[in-house]
């Protein structure tokens, strides 16, 4: 209750320091975003569906009725510390390079005993994918502040980084857009949102390193694959199918160019 | 003998040399591996189909910038450039210049043919995502160059109004890779918006050139 108070307050916050800086300049409206980051950065509302990841981690579920606790994200059963600051990365046993997402969908399967094909199916924020949201909001908030670290050493992950980098320079759809149209120089906007440099180390951390967020605008918790689906979104693309390959390989490609920057996550986003 | 192995040596390098400047420029190679992922990893939704991930020549060209920019593909992009001049069409009625208060308007707008928009959703020019035009308006995007003053700095002569027209009909005419889409090719925008477009940037009166 005391946190809810908080947000609405933080939220109509917000809303005024964005009119009145709308008669103001385009700088002074980012200055007063960071200003308003700094404000909650104690009280992120991602909190609310970590704290519900946590439970849904360790609670039993799925025909199988286990828990998530065995699952294993690429630093052994049940390390959840720090491991997201290390994928995508190659697995064993799937044989394949997979991100969070489509690593949790594993570990749901395997332990749980869940349908995948649910969770790509499900809406973002309803139903199974709400879970997800918060699974994933548990698991990247004991990544933050390490480094971001993800390898290229298996031939499936140097593979998986060389097909996300040329399906960021892939044009298509009625407006010729690629990922590189708007992420690929430096210090561009679109109106005031400025856009990171995602084929540089700093522009890459930008954005890899504040993917998970929580988004004011929306007032929702979105995961990188949500990230990724509005991006397509926008660029006037088919829709891209959760947890696809052509996904994890852009979060390849971006988490290796953002290799050495700070994982931030969850983030707080406008 | 020792001239014949300098010789060989100096063979080896250039044939060395040329093979890896040849790889560095040549486009790159169809990848089945790289078809079959992009194949798979979209599905249709709403007005969104899968046919917006067939490339045409242009698309399929700049998706590979470092050849695309290199000096071996400078014949490709005037191929590519040229083919793009040719569709354009010039107005039907022989009018440029439109309505530059509902110009404005267009430029506003960024909305329509996203998968959440009905095929009956008008289309922004999107023009204020990418470029600067009404100075009153603060929030506009850095990736097109500032549009303000367009005319006024320019002129309003034939020549100048042609070419705008040509731009923002078909802008990979002049530029084979430019990040503008091309809004007359892909009926993004039809000719009355373009020319009320055309007027928000030449017409004497609008606001742009004040």
């Amino acid at each position: 209750m005391q946190r809810k108070f908080t947000l609405g307050l933080s939220s109509g916050l917000l809303a005024t320091l964005l009119s009145i800086s709308s008669s103001s300049s385009a700088q002074n409206t980012t200055d007063d975003i960071a200003k308003y980051r700094e404000m909650i950065a104690d009280g992120n509302p991602s909190e609310l569906y970590e704290a519900a990841g946590e439970e849904l981690w360790k609670k039993p579920a799925g025909p199988k009725n286990a828990t998530l606790e065995k699952c294993d994200l690429g630093l052994g059963p049940g390390v959840v510390k720090g491991a997201s600051a290390q994928l995508p990365r190659y697995f064993k046993d799937t044989n394949k390079v997979q991100d969070l997402e489509s690593r949790l969908m594993t570990c749901m399967q395997k332990l749980q005993g869940r349908d995948p094909q649910e969770m790509i199916d499900a809406p973002f924020q309803k139903g199974p994918k709400k879970d997800m949201e918060a699974i994933v909001a548990y698991v990247v908030t004991l990544s933050k502040g390490d480094k971001i670290k993800v390898s290229t050493a298996h031939p499936k992950e140097k593979e998986m980084y060389e097909l996300g980098k040329r399906a960021f320079y892939f044009e298509g759809g009625p407006m010729d857009f690629s990922c590189a149209s708007c992420h690929g120089e430096d210090g561009k906007r679109i109106r005031l949102q400025d856009l990171p440099n995602i084929t540089t180390q700093k522009g890459a951390a930008m954005g890899w390193g504040y993917w998970p967020a929580y988004r004011v605008s929306s007032g929702q918790f979105w995961t990188m694959q949500q990230r990724l689906n509005d991006c397509y979104r926008q660029q006037r693309f088919p829709f891209p199918i959760y947890g696809s390959d052509v996904t994890i390989a852009l979060s390849m490609y971006m988490a290796k160019n953002a290799n050495g920057g700070t994982v931030e996550t969850p983030g707080l986003k406008r | 003998m020792k001239n014949i192995k300098s010789l060989l040596a100096i063979t080896t390098f250039a044939l060395a040399a040329v093979a890896i400047q040849g790889s560095a420029n040549a486009q790159q190679a169809n990848d089945p591996k790289f078809n079959k992922m992009m194949k798979d990893g979209f599905r249709a939704e709403g007005i969104a189909g899968l046919d917006r991930i067939d490339q045409d020549a242009t698309q399929k060209f700049c998706s590979d910038p470092m050849f695309a920019n290199s000096k071996q593909a400078e014949k490709m992009r005037e191929k590519i450039q040229k083919m793009n001049m040719d569709s354009i069409k010039q107005p039907s009625d022989g009018k440029y210049i439109g309505d530059w208060l509902n110009g404005e308007k267009i430029a506003q707008s960024g909305r329509g043919a996203t998968w959440t928009d009905k095929a009956d959703t008008p289309v922004g020019g999107g023009c204020y995502n990418c470029h600067q035009i009404d100075k009153k308006e603060i929030s506009y995007g850095t990736i097109g160059p500032t549009l303000w003053n367009y005319g006024k700095l320019r002129g309003y002569s034939q020549e100048v109004v042609t070419y705008t027209w040509n731009r923002i009909n078909n802008s990979k005419a002049y530029n084979a890779c430019s990040n503008m889409p091309r809004f007359a090719h892909f009926k993004l925008l039809n000719e009355q918006q373009i020319q009320d477009v055309m007027a928000l940037l030449l017409d004497p009166a609008s606001p742009v050139n004040q």
